[in-house]
């Protein structure tokens, strides 16, 4: 089936949660409320015409500014079929959650972990929401636009200002010049 | 002397056996170890020696690929590619360039696609060596290990030849190559194929048919197609299972579409049968490659887009307008990028490695998110790894192939 009509039929069913239909490249992206994206998902694994039984990736991309802040992409692929869609949930700032499609994609698990890791959104009835490229301890969300590159202004690591402070000391003794 | 009383101690033996109960062991393996290839951490949950329960813990090597990308221009995320997968960087590279590409609409001349095409099954053959070679002296079999490295140095010894370097090339570019292939490099890779063949033969004679390696891989770590799809799997760990879902077919990039190949795949998903597809992918490779050196035309190596690809060194130095576009690419980057997003794979050998960039039409891509294999296929561990035995792990992380390099960006 083409993405197109992929799309179409989409629309037929839940017309009222699709915002817009977007196309660039051959690739078609389809942008949805975040309230039903489970009901969706499902639809789309389950409808024997497109049968998206694999979910390729699943990201979040930060719009700082905009109405919805947040948007999480679900890069559905149909090893049957061979066709591709890209959905996109919008997820406002105010409320940054949406329901885990775990239940549908294992493959999903890690990803929405790493989404919650870097964005902050929290992916409800997930199994096991963790951090998990960065430590368990980690503040702030680093692939937000607003996190600075080099980490924000008077961040230090702590044991280093140790060691200045020893050098400190070592110079008024006259160890090291 | 006379204290000891036998009775009395057997009596405190049994006492003692009594009072034993089985608890859950709790095992530690990792972030060092040999052979976890690189810093993944699992924390095994042991009822005797089988593993109930097993949690990856990854991001030792976490360096922020993502964030950097979108403070860099085009050109300059590159060389960052590189250490993603950094034992077969060049198929990264080609990744990445398809995708830029892709997104400027950038036609890459036919000579391009043929060298990308053969450095790319290179980079597969060389990537399958290391990997057979520490997946055979993991499971117990040493000899393997050496004969694969002195294949896999003569591999880098022609990266060396064709780019100056042997592990991160950096040899693809946006639009083209670095710098074009002599003859007599094509016709030493073409020697290369001629004798390849033999040795992948040699090393299904020192492991094809040996029972400890049969009893340590067959049956082990099954996982059934539907399975496979569901956690996402790709690459040979997938093909094992007996899905032929191979990105190469989908033919948006290299000259898959002009040589004879065909898609190996296993029929039991299990470790024996991963090894097997990655055995046959020599094959397949090396026929690639042979035939891209037969077929290779003459012609240019960079696609004609000044607005996108660097110029020519001479003619920067001759040439007003194209000063310009050098000055302006190499300190804004190219400033009439389309805007959109897009996503587009490339079959490395450890299977599909998508690049997501949003563009917003500056020099930077808005938003680069890499879709790495070795990612999705660790966060499969758990489910090849429980139910079986401590020492089948090992058997697993070798047969899904992981460098955490990848995995962790």
């Amino acid at each position: 089936m083409e993405p197109l009509e992929i799309a179409e039929k989409l629309k037929e069913k839940f017309l009222s949660e699709i915002i817009d239909v977007k196309q660039f490249r051959d690739q078609v992206f389809v942008s949805v409320k975040k309230e039903r994206i489970l009901e969706i998902c499902r639809f789309l694994r389950e409808d024997p015409e497109i049968h998206m039984d694999f979910l390729v990736d699943l990201c979040g991309v930060d719009y700082p500014g905009r109405k919805y802040r947040f948007e999480v992409i679900y890069n559905l692929f149909s090893m049957k079929f061979r066709h591709r869609i890209i959905l996109k949930a919008l997820v406002p700032e105010d409320d940054p959650s949406i329901d885990s499609v775990v239940s549908i994609w294992n493959t999903a698990n890690w990803h929405e972990r790493e989404a919650c890791d870097m964005f902050g959104i929290i992916f409800n009835g997930h199994p096991d929401l963790r951090r998990i490229l960065l430590p368990e301890d980690w503040e702030g969300f680093p692939l937000r636009k607003d996190y600075p590159l080099t980490g924000k202004e008077g961040w230090e690591y702590r044991p280093y200002e140790e060691l200045k402070e020893l050098h400190k000391k070592d110079s008024e003794w006259n160890i090291v010049s | 002397m006379d204290d000891v009383k036998p009775e009395g101690i057997v009596e405190d033996r049994l006492q003692e056996v009594e009072a034993l109960t089985t608890t859950e062991l709790t095992l530690n393996m990792g972030p060092q170890h040999p052979a976890t290839h690189g810093v993944l951490r699992l924390v095994l949950e042991l009822n005797g020696e089988t593993i109930t329960k097993c949690t990856p813990y990854v991001g030792y090597l976490h360096r922020g690929v993502e964030k950097l990308a979108e403070h860099r221009t085009y050109l300059q995320i590159l060389p960052l590619t590189d250490r993603l997968d950094y034992i077969s960087s060049m198929a990264n590279n080609i990744g990445y360039c398809v995708a830029v590409e892709k997104l400027f609409g950038i036609e890459v001349p036919e000579r391009t696609q043929y060298i990308r095409t053969i450095v790319a099954e290179m980079a597969r053959i060389a990537n399958h060596l290391l990997w057979l070679a520490t997946h055979a002296l993991d499971i117990g079999a040493m000899t393997v290990f050496l004969y694969c490295f002195r294949e896999r140095e003569k591999i880098l010894d022609f990266f060396e030849r064709l780019c100056g370097a042997r592990l991160t090339v950096t040899y693809p570019r946006i639009g083209g190559v670095k710098n074009d292939v002599d003859d007599k490099w094509l016709e030493d890779v073409y020697k290369f194929t001629e004798e390849f063949p033999k040795r992948v033969e040699q090393y299904e004679t020192l492991i094809d048919k040996n029972r400890i390696w049969l009893k340590r891989t067959k049956g082990v770590g099954v996982i059934t197609a539907e399975e496979a799809i569901n956690w996402g799997l790709t690459g040979p760990a997938l093909r094992g299972s007996g899905v032929p879902y191979d990105v190469r077919t989908f033919h948006h990039y290299g000259v898959y579409d002009r040589v004879k190949w065909k898609i190996p795949t296993g029929k039991n998903g299990d470790v024996y049968d991963r090894y097997r597809v990655r055995m046959e992918e020599f094959r397949q490779s090396n026929s690639i490659i042979r035939q891209c050196i037969e077929q290779i035309p003459k012609g240019p190596i960079m696609a004609d887009a000044p607005k996108f690809i660097l110029p020519a060194k001479d003619r920067v130095l001759s040439d007003m307008e194209h000063l310009i576009h050098h000055f302006v690419l190499i300190t804004k980057g190219p400033q009439t990028a389309p805007e959109g997003e897009l996503y587009v794979a490339t079959e490395v050998p450890k299977g599909e490695l998508g690049f997501y960039i949003v563009s917003d039409g500056s020099g930077r891509p808005y938003r680069l998110r890499i879709r790495s294999p070795s990612f999705v296929h660790i966060s499969a561990l758990p489910k090849l790894c429980e139910g079986h035995l401590v020492a089948d792990v090992i058997a697993n992380i070798g047969s899904i192939d992981i460098v955490l390099g990848e995995c962790d960006r």
